[in-house]
């Protein structure tokens, strides 16, 4: 047994073809994404113009723009936060502070699983049933950003939550030692420690929504006008408000429809533009990660 | 018992710019216990992990001097790290088996050097648990999980494992450390069962088994050697004093 | 200044403490009615995906829906069969999966073991920026990009066929490299994740029995991140089964057996290419494909839960 030199490196061809596959397979992956970004950038750079962004398109006037689809964009956003926020906020609350391990956790924890699991698709059927038909919102800003809700809603909760975690026990004794009620120590005590957490949420559902497509297509409907104002504040407010009521597409709707009917160039230049929106938040992301570390 | 197995020259081992070993010189005998004493940090398990190379994983190492296996620098440009490693068993603080079965614990390292059939890796994996001694525990459910098993059980069988791929060396970093009582008996009792075929490089820091289990011992301070011999003249009749005030008790 | 006025002696201390206890019951109110909304949610959207999905599988039949396979809805005896939309589902998804889960696995291995840090650190985030990309745009890349070269493909594959439907380069092939595309960040994320957690003492343990790095990965750390490996690819499928704007276009716009060069609906273009025109029974089998879809979701999110159980109890 002695006998056998160490001075042998041993061939291993089989797995030298393992380790090519695994840098192939990195390298495909990395090309993916440099190919899928730099592509649609070099294609629809050229569409990109002030005018692109600021217009509405119009047979009429012989524009192509997207801003309505921008406005229609943050309506659904802000909407939807309004709704998603302090529902997902209150849930993680009761499952971090309130709830004892049981049933209703589970089943809570359960639906909130579930619920990140279903496809755009039947939240967007569901949506066009419930918000549309049975509520009778119709196809509306207002349909499109209550379905999306309960999309985004376990994005929320599940980040509030990891927030609501890593803030230390000793903050919560500490408060109830003092006397505080349980309400009052989560108001100002937990909820100030865990906004980096909630903040994560939000801005990953800023994402999803900016991204959502089929949910909306049946909910929110594809117009693309801007919101016609005019006359006194009250009035322009109405007004504001009012569009909330009424179709709008998203930015991805209008891309999906404009691709549909063979305009690339328009295609291509609202996803320059989506793509610099999703850059941007996962640029928010990193550097409120990195805060959150330092902290 | 004279023979020579381990020849480590002039041994220096850098984590970045801080040297972790210095000058090591050691002659560890052939079928013999030998065993590494000294107080935390003094170096001893990293010298241990020179012995089968296992400090190349961590990063910002360098290590200049030999280790010669058997006459051969393991450090060598040409040697087979893998080959080394079969060669140089070794057994970790903690437990570690991996989360399959007891049986395929035991038949990982044979298989990965190329054993096939059944009933050969069978016959490895019985020889290789009964000389650690843990055979007649287990027997019965060698296809259960290896993590379902204690932790003295769980030592042991590492133990197996290493051996079943046929060492000559086998390297042991403090693997009572994390048992009870009767485990660590166990384990030391194998230690002397053990030499009979296999020499054992063991790393304690727990005098008394380096007294009870080793022929040689070696006391580390500071990343250097400074008392190395065998074991009853090292503890009875230690000639460095600071060898004296470690073993006695005075710090550590 | 509340919190004050307490503290002081004789300020009626019970009265304090009992509005204190109002408040203090409405919070508890309000989170249990948050935490409880996840459950309505859930429990209206199957009850309305039920509901409208019920009535056409009465009026069509179960066994003509399921195991018919024309699909005539606006025929002037239309027909209802949904079997290779089903089927294309299936297959498409199976396809996605046996194309993006080992690139995704090994690029998983690249990041957690192959890769220097620094160049994970940079590999890593735009996996993670992959991820972020809205289907349509890898819908448009589809349709722009790959069905022109599936088209070239198709004309040089069949240019002896007589009999071959030319697709344009819209076909199941193209629908299962984009979802393959798709699926990949979730597979790699989530693979890398549970191989990074696998503790380094089995890494150490196979390296000193001998192992190579490579026997060493495939051998012990990816069994040992086996449960995590596995929740990575059944979320792959849950991604693949449910996606429909990415692929509508790409995959053609007839139903067909799900043959590589043949035009294709999914469950989900199904619904999103027909919805816009569709009235009456056609509408409400539409319905019936999303609560199919349903279905298969609810059977993966199924299948999630006891792989995520059985990965809890191994220690």
């Amino acid at each position: 047994m002695t006998g056998d030199t160490l001075y042998h490196k041993k061939k291993r061809p089989l797995e030298a073809l393992l380790l090519g596959a695994v840098y192939g397979a990195a390298s495909v992956s990395v090309l993916l994404l440099c190919g899928v970004i730099g592509y649609v950038f070099a294609k629809g750079a050229g569409t990109l113009s002030w005018s692109f962004l600021t217009t509405v398109t119009s047979a009429l006037k012989q524009t192509v723009g997207i801003a309505g689809n921008l406005v229609n964009t943050l309506y659904i956003i802000v909407l939807t936060l309004l709704a998603a926020t302090p529902i997902g906020v209150g849930a993680a609350i009761y499952l971090n502070e309130y709830a004892k391990p049981g049933r209703l956790v589970r089943l809570i924890e359960f639906t909130t699983e579930t619920l990140s699991g279903i496809p755009s698709v039947l939240f967007g059927l569901f949506g066009m049933v419930f918000f549309g038909e049975v509520l009778g919102l119709g196809y509306s800003l207002l349909s499109g950003a209550f379905t999306l809700t309960l999309m985004v809603l376990p994005l929320i909760v599940r980040n509030a939550q990891e927030a609501l975690r890593t803030v230390p026990d000793s903050y919560r004794s500490g408060a109830l030692g003092m006397g505080a009620s349980r309400w009052h120590m989560i108001r100002t005590i937990l909820l100030p420690s865990a906004i980096p957490g909630i903040l994560t949420g939000i801005i990953l559902a800023v994402g999803r929504i900016v991204g959502e497509s089929a949910a909306l297509l049946f909910t929110a409907g594809s117009a693309r006008l801007l919101p016609r104002l005019g006359g006194g504040l009250l009035e322009n407010v109405k007004k504001l408000g009012g569009k909330a009521l009424e179709s709008g597409g998203t930015l991805t709707i209008e891309l999906y429809l404009q691709m549909q009917n063979g305009k690339y160039d328009v295609a291509f230049g609202a996803g320059c533009v989506l793509i610099v929106i999703v850059l941007c938040i996962n640029l928010w992301m990193k550097l409120l990660a990195g805060r959150w570390k330092t902290r | 018992m004279e023979k020579s197995k381990l020849l480590v020259k002039d041994l220096n081992l850098y984590y970045g710019a801080n040297r972790a070993l210095k000058d090591v010189e050691m002659e560890i005998r052939d079928k013999a216990v030998t065993a590494l004493i000294g107080p935390s940090g003094c170096g001893k398990s990293t010298f241990l992990k020179c012995i089968n190379r296992m400090n190349d994983l961590v990063e910002n190492v360098r290590i200049r001097g030999q280790v010669l296996l058997d006459g051969e620098n393991i450090y060598d440009r040409r040697v087979d790290t893998t080959l080394l490693r079969k060669k140089v068993g070794m057994v970790f603080q903690q437990p570690n088996p991996f989360p399959m079965s007891i049986y395929d614990n035991v038949a990982y390292g044979p298989r990965l050097h190329g054993v096939k059939a059944k009933q050969e890796l069978d016959s490895i994996v019985e020889e290789a648990l009964k000389g650690a001694a843990i055979f007649e525990e287990v027997k019965d459910r060698l296809k259960k999980p290896a993590l379902g098993l204690s932790g003295g059980q769980q030592q042991r069988l590492c133990i197996a494992r290493a051996l079943a791929v046929r060492p000559e060396v086998l390297l042991m970093d403090e693997p009572t450390s994390a048992l009870d009582p009767i485990s660590t008996s166990k384990v030391e009792e194998l230690m002397e069962a053990l030499k009979k075929s296999y020499t054992v490089v063991v790393v304690t820091h727990n005098m008394q088994q380096a007294a009870r289990v080793s022929d040689d011992t070696a006391f580390f301070l500071l990343g250097a050697v400074v008392e190395f011999g065998p074991t009853a003249a090292l503890f009875s009749r230690p000639r460095d004093k600071r060898t004296e005030d470690y073993i006695t008790g005075r710090f550590g | 200044m509340k919190a004050e006025k307490s503290i002081l002696p004789g300020a009626g201390s019970l009265i304090g403490k009992k509005s204190g206890a109002a408040a203090e019951r409405a919070a508890q109110i309000v989170f249990t009615a948050c935490a409880s909304f996840a459950i309505l949610a859930v429990a209206s959207i199957t009850l309305y995906l039920v509901l409208s999905g019920t009535p056409a599988i009465f009026q069509v039949g179960l066994k003509e829906i399921l195991f018919s396979t024309v699909w005539a809805p606006t025929a002037a005896q239309p027909r209802y069969g949904i079997l290779y939309v089903i089927l294309t589902s299936v297959v498409g998804t199976g396809l996605a999966i046996l194309l993006g889960v080992p690139v995704g696995i090994l690029t998983a291995v690249f990041l957690a073991e192959v890769a220097d840090e620094r160049v994970a650190a940079v590999v890593k985030p735009a996996v993670e920026l992959l991820a972020g990309i809205p289907s349509v745009i890898y819908g448009l890349l589809g349709i722009y990009l790959l069905n022109p070269a599936m088209y070239r493909l198709e004309r040089w594959l069949f240019r002896d066929s007589a009999t071959h439907q030319f697709t344009g380069g819209a076909n199941l092939l193209s629908a299962v490299i984009v979802l393959a595309i798709m699926i990949l960040p979730t597979v790699i994320n989530i693979s890398e994740t549970a191989i990074r957690a696998v503790p380094p003492s089995i890494k150490a343990a196979s390296l000193a029995l001998g192992g190579s790095r490579i026997q060493t990965i495939f051998k012990s750390i990816l069994p040992a991140a086996k449960s995590g490996i596995v929740t990575a690819v059944v979320l792959g499928v849950g991604r693949a089964i449910g996606e429909a704007m990415a692929i509508t276009l790409v995959s053609g716009s007839s139903v067909n057996a799900p043959l590589p060069f043949r035009s294709v609906r999914f469950l989900t273009t199904a619904i999103v290419s027909e919805m816009g025109y569709s009235s009456g029974t056609h509408r409400q089998m539409l319905f019936t494909i999303g609560l199919v879809l349903f279905v298969f979701i609810m059977v993966i999110n199924l299948i999630l839960t006891r792989v995520l159980k059985k990965g809890g109890q191994t220690p």
